[in-house]
């Protein structure tokens, strides 16, 4: 955990009306629509505890569709999210279920890209509007968000890792924390990389040149 | 520069001869690489947010998600200006705005978590009142800002300001002590002054459970924002007098913890309890949801 700053006490700016079930969902919903490339034809929200009782009287119905919108926690148009959604042509619906022994505000999104692929984020609420990533299309790593985070989908292949930091360092960002995940030997992999610095998006597109880097994306709230 | 306890911060204020925000301003500065303008416009954008919350609130018709709250802010208000006001115009319009805020945003309008959204009418109520009253610019009041904020990071940091970890005791009590110290420096208080109204603030609301009905951030949360605004004027009256918090500041918060986690689970932010289980509250709760 970071030390607290002024701003993590008075703030985070946010539409209401909880921290945790309005702001904490739309950060969800906008980590997934980063994640799909903000290509988005068809999305379902499978809602998990709280979430699943409650989401009616929080808005976080509004917000998780306002997150796959792209908006940030504190615009007002989330408010008016589902008409906006529809205008956009997206379908979007909502079920409760039991997504196992997870936390109480948890969501699992899963995304139907225009190409037609699909993409599903399981991700919980847990508290002041902090949130955490705990899946990525059935492969379970861990992000809060909390710093510049970068994520890069890859297959499993020697000299990977000093590829992409050669990458960061020569972009003079330093790494605050760094974690690898895969499916199996040799097939699709997951970089996390937390940082200190912001990440421009040239750095981005370096990356993704790298031989068997799939995807990389910039997750940055 | 970093502190923990505000054993430490008044240390600090005592050394360096500065206020409370002074201090805080220079740490920000030193964990984030911020320069103290950027701080200050970054508050302030924060400031016009609440004040917008607060406009919105008195002026527009309000209705909350779950349809128990809105329009209370303003019956209030409009009797503070056309009848004999039992509080006084200060605490009435106090009163008031922080139930403004509150009805905001439990209708999806944009506010400021103060240090929570449940709790988000205290600070800003306090603050714009206190202002008009003394006719003190925005320039200090993002001051008065940055004082709350190091109370509520003390308190984040050593105990909780979430209702689920410490009932509401760590939501509204937090941020009354948070509007309770910016409203003693903005008066020109010691920082001493400002601790011991943030300890009163929480001894006087030690234990309040976090009950609301169907889980909603709208009743009885408006009204406790509304005392929550009370307190806050009260405690900094009490300090800016020279009444001191007996038991100090960092004991207050240690103790605010240890109550909060010996509440049972059904009284801490899960509607299992207290007045969400009243026969009223399960009636509404089932209009809520089954609707």
């Amino acid at each position: 955990m970071k030390d607290y700053t002024i701003f993590d006490i008075v703030g985070p700016n946010m539409i209401g009306p909880s921290s945790s079930h309005t702001a904490g969902a739309c950060r969800l919903g906008n980590i997934a629509y980063k994640i799909a490339e903000k290509s988005i034809k068809e999305v379902t929200f499978l809602l998990h505890g709280s979430f699943a009782n409650t989401y009616r009287g929080h808005g976080t119905d509004k917000a998780l569709v306002g997150g796959i919108l792209g908006f940030d926690t504190d615009d007002e148009r989330i408010k008016d999210s589902f008409q906006i959604a529809k205008a956009k042509g997206i379908n979007f619906k909502f079920l409760a279920e039991y997504l196992g022994d997870v936390h109480s505000n948890t969501v699992k999104i899963i995304i139907t890209k225009e190409d037609n692929t699909t993409v599903e984020i399981l991700g919980s609420s847990i508290g002041g509007g902090n949130i955490v990533v705990t899946e990525i299309n059935g492969l379970k790593l861990e992000f809060t968000g909390e710093y510049t985070t970068l994520i890069i989908s890859h297959i499993d292949k020697p000299g990977m890792v000093s590829k992409v930091t050669a990458v960061l360092s020569e972009y003079q960002i330093n790494i605050a924390f760094m974690r690898v995940y895969r499916h199996e030997k040799g097939q699709n992999a997951f970089m996390i990389i937390e940082t200190d610095d912001e990440i421009n998006n040239n750095l981005v597109i370096k990356i993704k040149d790298i031989e068997y880097v799939k995807k990389a994306y910039l997750i940055n709230i | 520069m970093n502190f923990t306890k505000a054993s430490e911060l008044l240390e600090l204020c005592n050394k360096h001869n500065k206020k409370i925000f002074e201090i805080m301003i220079e740490r920000e500065s030193f964990l984030t690489d911020m320069s103290k303008e950027d701080i200050i416009a970054k508050m302030q954008i924060s400031l016009d947010i609440m004040k917008d919350s607060i406009e919105k609130g008195l002026t527009e018709d309000i209705k909350s998600m779950g349809g128990l709250i809105g329009g209370d802010a303003k019956k209030v208000m409009e009797r503070s200006k056309t009848s004999r006001s039992v509080c006084g115009t200060l605490m009435s319009r106090a009163i008031s705005r922080s139930m403004a805020v509150l009805e905001v945003n439990a209708s999806m309008g944009k506010i400021v978590a103060a240090p929570t959204a449940g709790a988000s009418g205290i600070l800003p109520g306090v603050i714009i009142t206190i202002g008009e009253e003394f006719k003190i610019e925005d320039r200090e009041l993002v001051n008065g800002l940055i004082t709350a904020s190091t109370i509520g990071m003390l308190i984040s940091k050593n105990a909780t300001v979430a209702g689920a970890e410490g009932g509401c005791q760590a939501e509204t009590g937090s941020a009354a002590a948070m509007a309770a110290a910016a409203v003693v420096e903005l008066m020109d208080g010691t920082p001493k002054m400002a601790l011991d109204a943030a300890a009163i603030c929480i001894k006087n609301i030690l234990g309040l459970v976090c009950d609301p009905i169907a889980g909603l951030v709208e009743v009885p949360c408006e009204s406790r924002n509304a005392i929550g605004a009370a307190n806050a004027l009260i405690s900094a009256e009490m300090a800016l007098s020279g009444v001191k918090s007996i038991i100090p500041f960092d004991e207050v918060i240690d103790t605010m913890y240890k109550v909060g986690s010996s509440l049972p689970m059904e009284l801490r932010e899960t509607a299992l309890g207290g007045l969400a289980m009243t026969p009223t509250g399960k009636k509404l709760q089932k209009q809520i949801f089954d609707n």
